[in-house]
């Protein structure tokens, strides 16, 4: 009886679920009325709601009908009902509160009960609710167990399947105990529809517990599944290693070789267009071994360049793009397949507008690559004014790319013509784009100014602003030429009044100042707003009035006064400071050097602005297709930057809420009184933060002049804090981290900065403080040869060796012994599976046979790529010798150095933020006893087995030194080595992601250092 | 892989969330929402965006955004080709893409997109495969399954799924056979002021409406094969047969599908059927302009050119426009600045004019930027490349069935510049 009220109860609340839906925050008037003719009469509300009226039932709209309070009580009778349609109508009910970001969780146990049935839709319902809740109830979560594992052997191979794939998606710990038994059956399931759902799942098993999987063998079994029958198998079990692969980039989990590449190749040509581009992608990553090879995949690949899907399209671009590069060119495949390329490509543009972004982006990098495919094909790059912005722009990059003698005419006419559209950055883009064009193309430059000539006349004024810039461009690539336009720019001065159309503008004044007679009258007009100009003005100001100094002497002296007054005495900036004072010795010193050095000849513009760098543009080919080809940014720079970017916003995180200064707060007491006592962990952090970036003018920087106010801060700091300067990317840093546009750019190892950031002349300071603060350094130490094998155990072959790693390769030199009786010969050698991935790079180069009582030197190269296995200890390494007698094993023990890589020097920032973030249990602590160096030359020592040395502190006598290394396989290990005079014990703090490593690394740092 | 799909709709409320690996908390999309803010326009939000610890991906369709989030390097392209896909789906299934209808079918959508990844990937997009599993709700299946109890979700394992030809279902059965093709060209072209073409090419299509019993194997050959060099197929046409012989040969999905793209931009190939002469220009004094445009056949085939229309963007400043046409009507929209002149057929004989005066906003300065015309038009009955089809043979079924080839040449993205 007790629950025939609630019934009752809940039939009303449906009955007023038309003016209840309004309570629900996602509600739309348009499901309110639907849900609200219901009632009364069905009256269409749009043509297509039309064709529901009589379906207004089946609409799942009725499920968002609740009443205020009671909703989840009622859910909950509802879903322990008897009868299963209630049910299941109660479950549908719960999912859509759930699509719209309510929370039902509160009815795990009732939704959880409904699952075992027969009724696949119920079943399906209540999993989808489990994926999403299972997280939060983990306890709970255990009792949809025992139905998941009697499903993983259902008759049904939907079922099997379902339940297995569904057990994946929940991701709580212990449900994961349970799925391996039922996942290994499943990946050897008979039904294919099982294998591949199973495939997928052991990379979610991956996500949750990489370690269980590769305890488990899932690894290996995915790679069997390489070789499976069916297509479909294949490419998701490519899918799954892929991504885990992602995860470990050095684990070499793709092992391909012609045999794999044959059979993905055959799968390509079967299974679906998700697939085809998981293999695609795979395939990319192949190294053919010779152009035969190359050319045969080449072939069996561009079918697909036929592909309706654009991804599929690209991803085959991008195998060609990269095995074309084999190809002899006198090949006439080769010519072919360029004509094979630019179809397709052009196809791309005429696809939905996000496709054709994604398609420009790559086209961009693939004509700087090959400017022959689709040299013809300007045309389709013309803009159109519908265009979404973003694809103008684009569009216009790719133009002044293809932009050439044969045909320049068309392109500025088309420039011309988007200099009148209405968008303003696609306005400005387009009037920089006729300047490029005419540095470019030479013949074409008459044409161009007098465009661009044009446009200044139509007097709107950023289109005069752009044009001056370029005009100033077009100056310097072709000097004295154009320089009659002058008069015509010097008309619009007044209306400049963006800092780069008036530094251009005085540029270009002070540069012909002989031929302008009021030059400087026009210069001092800039003169009196001096202070309110940005910098960039105000130091083009000063070169330009000193150089109308240099070439009309009798009349300005007056205002080159002025000026060197205004930029040495009123100015805060220490760059137009400095500049101002150069420019004042040298014309007070010697005139005539200062002609020479203020009027030197300038060096030619490059014809091409913007080219992508070479090597850079060569990795971006090999991605053609993923976000580093969208973003123009190396992967590196991708899966670093993320987690720069993560550490940024950790420390400035840290900053707000653990009473850390902010680098720019700056505080002065803060390096006035340093600390007296040993600081705890995070002040100390803080305090070197301080150190790094507290400015010692008051104001603070602007911007664009940053680095060199960073480097005459340093001046002024001196001494002991030399080390920590050293790096002058830094100050940058925080300026680009704000910016999370910019994110990934901070963090990246320092070849992904882009180079603008090294200005070369901060860069040769900083070489200079770099050896004033710490010396030369000095080379690796090498483990004296120990006798690995002897000869007794290996019928007279006795090898000793040890490892060396010389400019990034780490070497294996042996001296290999032969104290038997017979001639020994055809040496191999092999690896065992091991920590790190350590495998010899080539075969063992022994030439000449060992006779007897002879030795021979022997280096093998090693590489990280191959197969890892963990072992015990971390640094041993299981080897293989074979010659013509037997077959022999050893192990030995490598120092764990040899795998620290020559780039492990850690930002300064990254290293704070890294060292906090991880947890303090992965910090261990040692003893270094009777080790008698002082911390600089400790600091060498290491240096030379790439432990570097980020910063040094000096708190009471004792020196604290602050380094990192990072691993081959990408793990950075962070250190604090604390050094007191006089006292021999050092101590040594640890701290890594992977704690395992840390007692090899002490080791090494106890033979590095005592020897 | 892709991590999670939030709906948007064109005011920026997020009404549908999927999560497939773990859940991301909406406030991710305030990235977005920050991004769609500064591109004013729906259109103009850049399809990638990049977040300290995702990346977003989205598409803007039928006033819908869909955003996808994804955490490692997958290739954008895939993410959006699937995105896309989605759309697709949910037009297919409920006849419209739009925010009521999604809201309406909430559950079914969510079961659907539970159905297409799976961890992130594909796992079956092919609406003849979707079908099988999730049925999509008609009038007479909910009342069977009312009645019977049974349920939307089919409980078999989907044939196409595995099979080499995922795209057909097995079983077909129809009582009439038949085939439909549809040749549909559009002319995207940009000619400038004086008349000149700058730029031109088609975008052809053929859409395909197969309802055949069986396993039928077919196979079209076409007049003229050598206009198309570029090509793309749905994935069930054998690439072999079309590099050996430039036929297409196909085991065809069941229903409506998209057979082949094709694009043809050699320029002497594509006609323009109409040309333009207009006039429009703002006058140095005086808040107002003079519009004055003539629209004639140039090469038609012979055809008739219908549904003739131009769309002109105004500048900003145009306030109302005061005009005669001696065919057809135009409506000036104030809001948006479109001037739109519905003409209907083009009678050669008698050309159809538009003129008159504009008025601009007094005071305002004499705008700067010329309007663009965008040219709509439809001529029935040819395939303005002159592509043909020759042959449609059937192999592997014993009927006849019945078949149909028809054209039509639109015009796509067709701007006459001023």
């Amino acid at each position: 009886m007790g629950w025939l009220p609630l019934v009752v109860c809940h039939s009303i609340s449906a009955c007023l679920g038309s003016q209840n839906t309004g309570l629900f925050c996602i509600k739309k008037t348009e499901v309110n009325q639907v849900g609200g003719t219901k009632a009364i009469t069905a009256i269409p509300t749009t043509p297509v709601t039309e064709n529901r009226q009589f379906g207004s039932k089946m609409t799942d709209s009725k499920y968002f009908t609740t009443t205020k309070k009671g909703e989840i009580f009622e859910l909950k009778a509802e879903l322990n009902s008897d009868k299963k349609e209630k049910k299941k109508e109660a479950v549908k009910k719960v999912i859509a509160s759930m699509t719209v970001g309510k929370d039902v969780s509160a009815l795990f146990p009732d939704v959880v009960n409904c699952m075992q049935t027969d009724n696949l839709e119920l079943k399906k319902l209540v999993y989808l609710y489990l994926m999403n809740y299972a997280k939060s109830q983990p306890d709970m979560a255990i009792m949809a167990v025992n139905t998941f594992v009697k499903d993983c052997e259902d008759l049904n191979p939907l079922i099997r399947a379902l339940a297995v794939r569904t057990m994946g998606c929940i991701r709580v710990d212990k449900i994961t105990e349970y799925l391996c038994e039922p996942l290994r059956k499943c990946l050897k399931d008979e039904d294919p529809y099982v294998r591949k759902t199973a495939a997928v799942c052991v990379a979610k098993l991956h996500d949750i517990n990489a370690q269980l999987v590769e305890d488990q063998g899932f690894l290996d079994t995915l790679k069997d599944l390489i070789s499976d029958s069916n297509p479909m198998v294949v490419a998701n079990a490519v899918a799954a290693l892929s991504e885990i692969a992602e995860s470990h980039p050095n684990s070499n989990l793709l092992d391909l070789n012609p045999q794999t590449i044959n059979k993905l190749l055959t799968a390509l040509n079967e299974c679906t267009e998700w697939g085809q581009i998981f293999i695609l992608d795979c395939l990319a990553n192949y190294s053919p071994r010779d152009d035969r090879e190359s050319q045969s995949i080449c072939e069996r690949v561009t079918p697909r360049l036929s592909h309706a899907n654009s991804a599929v399209v690209l991803s085959a671009v991008k195998v060609l793009m990269k095995f074309m590069e084999m190809l002899p060119k006198d090949l006439d495949y080769y010519g072919t397949l360029l004509k094979k390329l630019a179809p397709p490509l052009v196809t791309l543009l005429s696809a939905e507008p996000e496709l054709q972004y994604v398609a420009l982006r790559n086209i961009n990098l693939i004509v700087q690559r090959r400017p022959e495919i689709l040299k013809h094909e300007m045309k389709v790059f013309f803009v159109k004014y519908n265009d979404p912005i973003y694809v103008k722009l684009e569009k216009l990059d790719i133009m002044i790319r293809l932009a050439s003698q044969a045909n320049i005419a068309q392109v500025l006419a088309e420039l011309k013509e988007y200099a009148t559209e209405v968008d303003v950055d696609f306005v400005r883009k387009a009037v920089r784009a006729i300047g490029r064009c005419a540095i470019k193309v030479e013949q074409s430059a008459e044409r161009c100014v007098s465009t661009l000539l044009d446009l200044i006349q139509t007097k709107v004024n950023y289109v005069v602003q752009e044009a001056i810039v370029v005009i100033k461009d077009i100056f310097r690539k072709y000097p004295n030429k154009y320089e009659s336009v002058i008069a015509t720019l010097c008309e619009h001065l007044e209306s400049l009044d963006e800092p780069e159309a008036r530094a251009a503008m005085i540029w270009i004044v002070g540069e012909y100042a002989e031929r302008i007679d009021n030059a400087d009258e026009l210069l001092e007009s800039f003169l009196e707003g001096f202070h309110d100009e940005s910098t960039q003005v105000q130091l083009q100001l000063l070169t330009a009035i000193v150089k109308l100094f240099l070439k009309k002497p009798t009349e300005t002296q007056e205002l080159v006064q002025q000026v060197l007054s205004l930029a040495t005495q009123d100015s805060d900036n220490p760059d137009l400071r400095d500049r101002g004072y150069i420019y004042w010795r040298l014309l007070s010193t010697d005139p005539v050097a200062a002609k020479e050095v203020v009027l030197a000849e300038k060096p030619l513009i490059s014809e091409e602005t913007d080219l992508i760098e070479p090597t850079l543009l060569e990795e971006l080919i090999c991605h053609i297709g993923t976000l580093a080809s969208v973003y123009h940014k190396p992967p590196s720079a991708f899966v670093e930057g993320s987690r720069g970017v993560q550490h940024k916003r950790l420390t400035s995180s840290a900053g707000s809420g653990e009473s850390v200064e902010s680098p720019d707060t700056g505080s002065a007491a803060v390096s006035e009184a340093p600390p007296a006592v040993i600081p705890s962990q995070g002040d100390l952090l803080g305090d070197l933060l301080n150190l790094d970036l507290t400015p010692p003018t008051s104001s603070g920087p602007p911007p664009s002049a940053a680095p060199g106010m960073q480097l005459g801060a340093m001046d002024l700091l001196g001494g002991g804090l030399d080390s920590l300067m050293g790096d002058e990317s830094e100050p940058l840093g925080g300026d680009i981290g704000g910016s999370p546009a910019m994110g990934a750019a901070f963090g990246a190892p320092p070849a992904a900065m882009p180079a603008s950031f090294n200005a070369p002349i901060s860069g040769g300071l900083d070489d200079l403080f770099d050896l004033g603060g710490g010396g030369m350094t000095m080379g690796t130490y090498i483990p004296p040869k120990t006798v690995w094998l002897p000869a007794m155990k290996a019928k007279g072959l006795e090898i000793s060796g040890t490892f060396v790693r010389r400019s990034g390769v780490i070497q294996m030199e042996m001296t290999l012994n032969n104290k038997a009786m017979s001639v020994m010969s055809d040496f191999a050698i092999q690896f065992n599976r091991n920590s790190f991935g350590l495998a010899p790079a080539g075969p063992l180069q022994i030439l000449t046979p060992i006779s007897p009582n002879q030795s021979i030197e022997a280096a093998l190269p090693l590489s990280t790529v191959g197969p890892v296995m963990k072992m015990e200890p971390l640094n041993n390494l299981q080897v293989a010798v074979k010659n013509n007698i037997d077959v022999f094993y050893f192990s030995c023990q490598y120092p764990i150095s040899m795998l620290f890589l020559e780039d492990g020097k850690m930002e300064r920032q990254v290293f704070l933020a890294t060292w906090k973030d991880i947890p303090n249990e992965n910090e261990s602590q040692f003893q270094i006893k009777d080790c008698h160096l002082n911390s600089d030359a400790a600091s060498n020592k290491l240096q030379g087995s790439n432990i570097f040395t980020i910063a040094k502190r000096t708190v009471e006598g004792q020196d604290m030194l602050y380094q990192s290394m990072k691993l081959t396989n990408g793990i950075w290990v962070l250190a604090e080595l604390r050094v007191q005079a006089g006292n021999p014990n050092y101590t040594i703090s640890l701290k890594c992601r992977a704690p395992e490593v840390s007692q090899c690394v002490f080791q090494n740092y106890e033979t590095v250092l005592k020897n | 892989m892709i991590h999670s799909l939030f709906l948007i709709n064109h005011a920026g409320d997020i009404f549908l969330e999927k999560h497939w690996k773990s859940v991301i908390s909406r406030s991710v999309c305030d990235y977005f929402f920050e991004a769609k803010e500064k591109a004013v326009e729906p259109e103009n939000v850049p399809p990638v965006l990049q977040t300290p610890h995702h990346y977003l991906i989205s598409i803007y369709r039928d006033k819908l955004f869909f955003l996808s989030v994804v955490q490692t390097e997958v290739p954008p392209l895939f993410v959006i080709e699937f995105l896309h896909r989605v759309a697709d789906t949910i037009q297919d299934y409920f006849g419209e893409c739009s925010e009521s209808l999604i809201n309406e079918n909430v559950v079914t959508v969510y079961e659907l997109l539970e159905e297409m990844l799976d961890n992130g990937f594909p796992l079956a997009t092919e609406s003849n495969v979707l079908k099988e599993m999730i049925r999509p709700t008609t009038i007479l299946r909910s009342v069977v399954n009312t009645l019977t109890g049974s349920s939307n979700v089919g409980d078999k394992l989907p044939t196409g799924q595995l099979s080499s030809i995922p795209w057909r279902r097995a079983g077909v059965k129809y009582t009439n056979n038949e085939a439909y093709f549809d040749v549909i060209e559009e002319i995207d072209a940009i000619v400038d002021k004086s008349g000149t073409t700058v730029f031109a090419e088609i975008q052809g299509v053929i859409e395909a409406s197969v309802r055949l019993t069986g396993m039928p194997d077919l196979s079209m050959t076409f007049m003229n094969p050598s206009l198309l060099d570029d090509v793309s197929f749905h994935p069930c046409v054998r690439f072999k047969r079309w590099e050996s012989e430039r036929a297409l040969s196909f085991i065809p999905p069941d229903g409506n599908f998209t057979l082949m793209n094709y694009h043809v931009s050699s320029q002497n190939l594509v006609t323009i059927p109409v040309y333009v002469k207009q006039n429009i220009c703002f006058f140095e004094t005086g808040p107002c302009g003079r519009l004055d445009i003539t629209i004639g056949p140039k090469q038609t085939m012979g055809k008739t050119v219908e549904a003739l229309m131009v769309t002109i963007h105004m500048p900003k400043a145009v306030l109302s426009a005061n005009l005669t046409a001696t065919q057809g009507n135009y409506s000036y929209d104030l809001t948006t600045k479109v001037l739109v002149w519905d003409i209907g057929k083009l009678n050669p004989q008698k050309l159809p004019n538009l003129r008159g005066s504009l008025s601009l906003q007094s005071g305002a300065p004499k705008p700067e930027d010329n309007p663009s015309l965008n040219i709509d038009l439809k001529i029935q009955q040819v395939a303005i490349s002159g592509l043909k089809v020759s042959r449609l043979e059937m192999n592997g079924e014993k009927y006849k069935p019945f078949k149909g080839v028809k054209y039509l040449t639109k015009a796509g993205n067709f701007q006459v510049r001023t």
